[in-house]
């Protein structure tokens, strides 16, 4: 089959929505389609043979933050091009909601279009005033995709319609294997996070609170902390005298260190206090292997079955994630047995398995269009 | 002895007459800044009118009418303080109207130059009131700060009325650094 995928973001730019796109396009070549995916991208950016660049994104002011975007009429062309050029079966639209490429192909392109939503946002009134603008763009799709319940939620309610929930997949060979940063994890045992440093939503505070309170009951219990931006002398400033040189601060770290950082600790703790539709971190874990503490929000107790999978602990409630943690760093039985749920759990993530849920919807919106392929409208623009 | 007495009561009239003439005039000082202030946000909200009466007008491309359209709805709410969301709606505005060749592909469309004019003057409006509004809050701070006002607490209980700052500028280099990155 002949798919378009549409990309919002900077190809550049590192990213969930980026990257989900690449494993998924990948995934689909693997299974032998025709796959091109049109994305903003900087001209200097060595692209992978199935992208097309479709021009530098530009930072505008957009729900509060500056984000990077491609919107006006030169991108409109350059998208109606790709798609006249690329006569796909079925155009695969990313966060449509965006102000960026993935509207602006829903807005030109006739035929079968599915789209993804992967953000989940509290309700606001933000859609009901922008709704208008973007409609005639968006009752064009012919089937949603939602990565997690949570995004879902957030499409009903302020689209209306459904959507079939198909989560993120996970490269799971990637991460089953890596040798652990020299070291690590040490005789005292060692807990791992992953994340942005200075997001609140990440939850390193709460986890910088529980290791105030499991630090001195376990001498030798180390914190290893890998993720951009944040100051560190800020974040150690976060934790008691007697603690500080027990916490390992690694800064952004590449793909294969993230890795090794995974198999670098006894146990893997998620603290996000919510804002998560999937958790694609906790999910790497996952494939890594490593036992998994993670916060009781909606996104978590389902990709770790409920807790079967990895523990859970009341979100934001630093004294229960210290309990919890404790408990499972005395219990190696315990970590063996998560480790082994986590493993088959994640199975079900794998992107090749994804892939095929993602190319079913394909199929079923082909099957209900009356037109055989994409072509894109003229909309009366050059 | 009489003529020294009339003195003391002319310098006390006279001084009388200063003070409360130095009263007045921050007083008044004050009611220019409300009708200032009204002035701008009068013009404030005509442009956000205009800028989302354009997202909504079909002649835009969905992305960019998204883009005003959310900028529009930032003014409108209570999540951010008022001159960062204003400065939002003009960096927006800017980002739209600096395509290359905008106005030229709109041209011709129904209703195009109207609108485009519209967002044009109501911004430049916001120029002009936000700049006289400034001016005489200058004017007023600058009068309350002297000793005599100070001394004499002659602004009484009004606050100080603050500047205010936001980008307004539809013209600004379209840079990095315009844009606070």
């Amino acid at each position: 089959m002949k798919i378009g995928i549409v990309c919002p973001y900077s190809w550049d730019v590192p990213g969930g929505v980026q990257q989900h796109i690449r494993d998924l396009a990948e995934a689909l070549i693997d299974e032998g389609h025709d796959v091109s995916v049109i994305s903003p991208a900087d001209d200097d950016t060595p692209l992978p043979p199935y992208v097309v660049g479709a021009g530098r994104a530009v930072p505008v002011p957009y729900n509060g933050s500056v984000a990077r975007l491609s919107f006006g009429f030169l991108s409109v062309s350059r998208v109606r091009r790709w798609i006249r050029d690329g006569d796909f079966d079925v155009l695969h639209v990313h966060e449509p909601e965006i102000p960026s490429l993935s509207l602006l192909a829903c807005w030109v392109a006739s035929g079968p279009i599915v789209a993804t939503v992967h953000t989940a946002i509290p309700r606001s009134r933000i859609l009901l005033v922008t709704y208008p603008v973007v409609r005639t763009g968006m009752e064009k799709i012919n089937g949603r995709i939602a990565v997690s319940e949570a995004a879902r939620t957030t499409l009903v309610e302020h689209i209306g319609g459904d959507a079939v929930v198909i989560p993120n997949g996970v490269a799971t060979r990637r991460y089953r294997k890596a040798d652990p940063l020299p070291g690590w994890p040490g005789a005292g045992g060692a807990i791992g996070f992953l994340g942005r440093l200075d997001e609140p939503r990440k939850g390193l505070s709460v986890l910088l609170k529980a290791f105030e309170i499991l630090g001195p009951q376990r001498p030798g219990l180390r914190l290893l902390v890998a993720g951009p931006s944040g100051d560190e002398q800020d974040i150690l400033n976060r934790v008691s005298d007697g603690l500080r040189d027990r916490v390992v601060l690694l800064g952004q770290v590449s793909e294969e260190d993230k890795v090794r950082v995974l198999h670098s600790v006894d146990v893997f703790c998620s603290p996000n206090t919510g804002g998560e539709s999937f958790g694609i971190v906790t999910a790497e874990a996952m494939a890594a292997g490593v036992p998994i503490v993670a916060s009781d929000i909606d996104a978590f107790r389902q990709v770790l079955r409920g807790g079967e999978a990895g523990e859970l602990f009341a979100t934001g409630d630093a004294a229960d994630l210290a309990r919890v943690a404790g408990r499972l760093l005395d219990d190696a039985a315990r970590r063996e047995q998560l480790s082994a749920a986590a493993l088959a759990a994640v199975a079900d993530y794998d992107w090749s398995v994804v892939a095929k849920d993602v190319f079913s919807v394909y199929e079923t919106v082909v099957l209900g269009s009356t037109q055989a392929a994409v072509t894109a409208l003229s909309n009366g623009f050059p | 002895m009489i003529t020294d007495i009339v003195i003391v009561v002319a310098a006390a009239l006279l001084i009388g007459v200063y003070v409360s003439w130095r009263a007045g005039r921050i007083d008044r000082l004050h009611a220019r800044v409300d009708m200032a202030r009204a002035a701008l946000d009068a013009t404030l909200l005509r442009r956000s009118s205009a800028a989302m009466e354009l997202a909504g007008s079909g002649l835009l491309d969905p992305a960019t009418g998204l883009l005003l359209a959310a900028a529009v709805h930032g003014t409108r709410s209570s999540d951010r303080p008022r001159d960062l969301a204003e400065s939002d709606l003009t960096r927006a505005l800017r980002a739209a109207f600096s395509q290359p060749d905008f106005r030229t592909s709109l041209s011709g469309k129904e209703g195009a130059d109207e609108l485009l004019t519209e967002v044009e003057g109501t911004a430049h409006q916001v120029y002009l009131a936000r700049k006289f509004y400034n001016d005489v809050v200058a004017a007023t701070r600058d009068a309350r700060r002297r000793p005599l006002a100070r001394v004499l607490r002659l602004s009484g209980r009004a606050k100080a009325p603050e500047f205010f700052e936001m980008d307004d500028s539809l013209t600004a280099e379209k840079t990095g650094a315009s844009l606070g990155l």
